[in-house]
């Protein structure tokens, strides 16, 4: 089947009917997923050809539908749950963290729990408070959780299908801000394995490194840099956890600089974890410390603001002029 | 839908407290009762008029672009006006994010709710001045915060009580029942108020409960009492009964408000997805205004001379809330840094003192 244009909703939405079909066992699960489609319209249509058994609206309780989902996992179920935004993920915090890390280690390997937590996250979209967070950091530093997430509608397509098949817990974070956006989506095509970074776009003098939705915004900067002379490369993580160093680490040993990006606070955030292993695997290639540009120590800010918080092109190339002044 | 579902939705039960019916006649009740001059009826009325005036002219406002998002009261007049008029300036208010009518009725000015919403700040206004807390988006999580309030009066032995707003979807969250057991438990000075108004964005309230909400109270050991929403009079009467009854040292109280959202969820909500219009059609005959408006005109309470100034007054209201909306200024660039913390945080400071070289960069020409 050749390549279709689809938006990253879309996308995700052909993806879940996929693994539906494919799979009986798969549930969809969350607030508004079912007549509404979620308020993003990505379950749209799925109630109505699955119907309210494997396409369900729950009640009103993020604790309640994660521990539901692994009981459902406990069960033999693969359950996709829905979070409506990232800000409402914390009264589940509990069941992900003590619960559904942990579950596999705990039984010393006989329990599986292959449930995904699929949520739209970060900001640029001028909405109120609690719709615009970066939790990445969050659950990355907890040990039994997987977390990804793409960047354009095709990574959306595969790396769902790939979460789903997953016998881990995975925390599947959607880009909302590029939703809309459209890319070509072969559902034929052999994906990347899921925890393998992408080279987004080849460069010699400095990589930029980005996830979900600043990877547009990366590249983007990379073709405004090619006016001062600069070839960025841009590489795209699409996995928090576990990250793919080995990439990052071929691609800085070429540039010989490293600036990382993304929305979540800089303070503790991925690209400190990147700096530090990054550091110390190519300490002597490295032309400059590595930089990062991402958000500030504040709650995220009302939405009049968040343009000043969060990472611009402006910001990148002013941190890539830093990167090379050393 | 099954009998418990229908139930949880309808005002069948015979619990339900009407103090005046649809179509705005007096209904006696064997416990609730109230006697206002034709003074607080026209005072109710205003209070009503003047929260949909504004509220409706946010709507406008948000489409045209001077809010991110706005959140619509319309309907549930009657179950806030009521409600808050109950409460005495000293009694001590924890809203969800909906409550613009018991906004009103604490005097916080409509153009302070309408800022947050336009992102300017989260909310920003001084709990203490109006005893009215901050809306709060997270769903669930400020009932516990009414409830420690209330324990730290009784404490107090202060002469006061708590309300504390919640929605129908919002009684799904466990925080939600963490707070009706320790109000229980500390025979807390609170009432909890929840607005069924029918739906949670799409969600009905068949598939939030089984059970009427208000039944609940009693499996956490306090009254709890369904009443007409859409009915001032009841709400007001039922409010202040249950707050006495905090005031009371008795503990606490749940008053489930029937009503009905009548706008979408909010503003960025299309229910046309998944409800029908005859259940707004159904529930529109059943409007708090209209409801409040034939009672008064049918005592000749009100004339049309006197809707007419109310009428006037609600237009110079939306012309300010507009005209303010539209000047109000944005933060300073580095707003987001001033309140992080009550006292100095070095990396706030170093974060600050960089963004600030950063913006500077760009006025030297960067
Ligand atoms: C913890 C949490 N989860 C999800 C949401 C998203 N959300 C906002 S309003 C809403 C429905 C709320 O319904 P209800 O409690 O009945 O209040 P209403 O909107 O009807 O006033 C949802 C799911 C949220 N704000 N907080
Ligand atoms: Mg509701």
């Amino acid at each position: 089947m050749a390549a279709r244009t689809l938006t990253m909703v879309k996308a995700l939405n052909e993806s879940l009917r996929k693994a539906m079909e494919d799979d009986p066992k798969v549930l969809v699960m969350g607030e508004d997923v079912g007549r509404l489609g979620g308020v993003f319209r990505v379950t749209d249509g799925l109630q109505k050809d699955f119907g309210e058994d494997r396409v369900t609206d729950t009640p009103l309780a993020e604790s309640g539908i994660v521990g539901t989902a692994i009981g459902l996992a406990l069960r033999g179920y693969r359950p996709v749950a829905e979070i409506q935004f990232d800000g409402f993920v914390f009264p589940a915090a509990n069941q992900i963290i003590t619960q559904l890390a942990k579950m596999h280690a705990r039984s010393l390997g006989k329990v599986r729990l292959p449930v995904v937590v699929r949520m739209p996250y970060g900001g640029g979209i001028g909405a109120i408070e609690h719709h615009s967070e970066s939790p990445e950091a969050y659950f990355a530093h907890t040990a039994g959780l997987r977390v990804v997430t793409p960047s354009n509608a095709a990574d959306a397509y595969w790396m769902l299908q790939q979460s789903i098949r997953s016998a881990d817990p995975v925390i599947f974070l959607e880009p909302k801000r590029r939703y809309w956006e459209r890319a070509d989506v072969d559902v034929d095509e052999m994906p990347l394995p899921l925890h393998q970074a992408r080279v987004a776009r080849a460069g010699t003098d400095l990589t930029l490194l980005a996830y979900g939705p600043m990877v547009r915004l990366c590249l983007d900067a990379a073709e405004a840099a090619r006016e001062d002379g600069r070839d960025l490369e841009v590489v795209d993580l699409r996995s928090i956890s576990p990250i793919d160093f080995d990439t990052i680490q071929a691609s800085v040993r070429k540039t010989r600089r490293l600036v990382v990006v993304h929305e979540a606070p800089v303070f503790l955030g991925p690209g400190s974890e990147i700096a530090a292993r990054i550091t110390e695997r190519c300490f002597y290639h490295l032309e400059s410390p590595v930089l990062r540009v991402g958000g500030y120590h504040s709650p995220y800010p009302s939405s009049r603001l968040e343009e000043e918080y969060l990472p611009t092109i402006d910001r990148v190339l002013d941190t890539v002029d830093r990167a090379f002044a050393f | 839908m099954t009998a418990n579902g229908t139930a949880a939705r309808e005002g069948t039960e015979p619990a339900l407290v009407r103090l005046l019916s649809p179509e705005g006649t007096r209904v006696p009740h064997d416990e609730y009762s109230i006697d206002l001059t034709p003074e607080q009826l026209r005072g109710l009325y205003r209070d009503m008029v003047l929260t949909r005036r504004f509220d409706g002219e946010a709507v406008s406002l948000q489409r045209q672009g001077e809010m991110g998002l706005w959140v619509s009261a319309l309907g549930q007049e009657a179950a806030q006006i009521g409600s808050g008029r109950a409460a005495r300036d000293t009694d001590y208010i924890f809203p969800s994010y909906r409550e613009h009518g018991v906004a009103w009725c604490r005097g916080v000015d409509p153009l302070t709710l309408m800022g947050m919403f336009r992102g300017v700040n989260h909310g920003g206004w001084d709990p203490n001045t109006n005893n009215f807390h901050l809306y709060t988006i997270v769903i669930g999580p400020v009932t516990l915060h009414a409830t420690g309030y209330a324990m730290g009066v009784a404490k107090d032995g202060a002469d006061m009580a708590v309300l504390s707003y919640f929605g129908d979807g919002g009684s799904s969250q466990g925080d939600v029942s963490e707070a009706l057991n320790f109000a229980a438990v500390n025979n807390a000075p609170i009432v909890f108020i929840c607005q069924n108004n029918g739906w949670a964005i799409s969600t009905p309230i068949e598939k939030q409960t089984r059970v009427p909400i208000y039944q609940r109270a009693a499996g956490f050991g306090f009254p709890g009492v369904r009443v007409d929403g859409n009915d001032v009079l009841a709400m007001m009467a039922v409010t202040r009964a249950a707050l006495e009854h905090a005031r009371g040292g008795n503990g606490p109280f749940l008053i489930e408000a029937l009503t009905y959202r009548m706008a979408p969820h909010a503003t960025s909500d299309d229910p046309t997805r998944y409800r029908f219009a005859e259940e707004e059609a159904e529930w529109r005959l059943k409007d708090p205004i209209a409801r409040l408006r034939a009672y008064l005109v049918n005592e000749a309470w009100a004339d049309d001379a006197y809707l007419a100034a109310i009428e006037a007054e609600a237009d110079a209201l939306a012309k300010r809330v507009r005209d303010g909306l539209r000047s109000m200024p944005d933060p300073e660039p580095t707003a987001f840094f001033d309140h992080v913390y009550a006292e100095q945080h070095p990396l706030v400071d170093e974060e600050r003192a960089e963004f600030t070289r950063y913006l500077a960069g760009f006025e030297e020409g960067h």
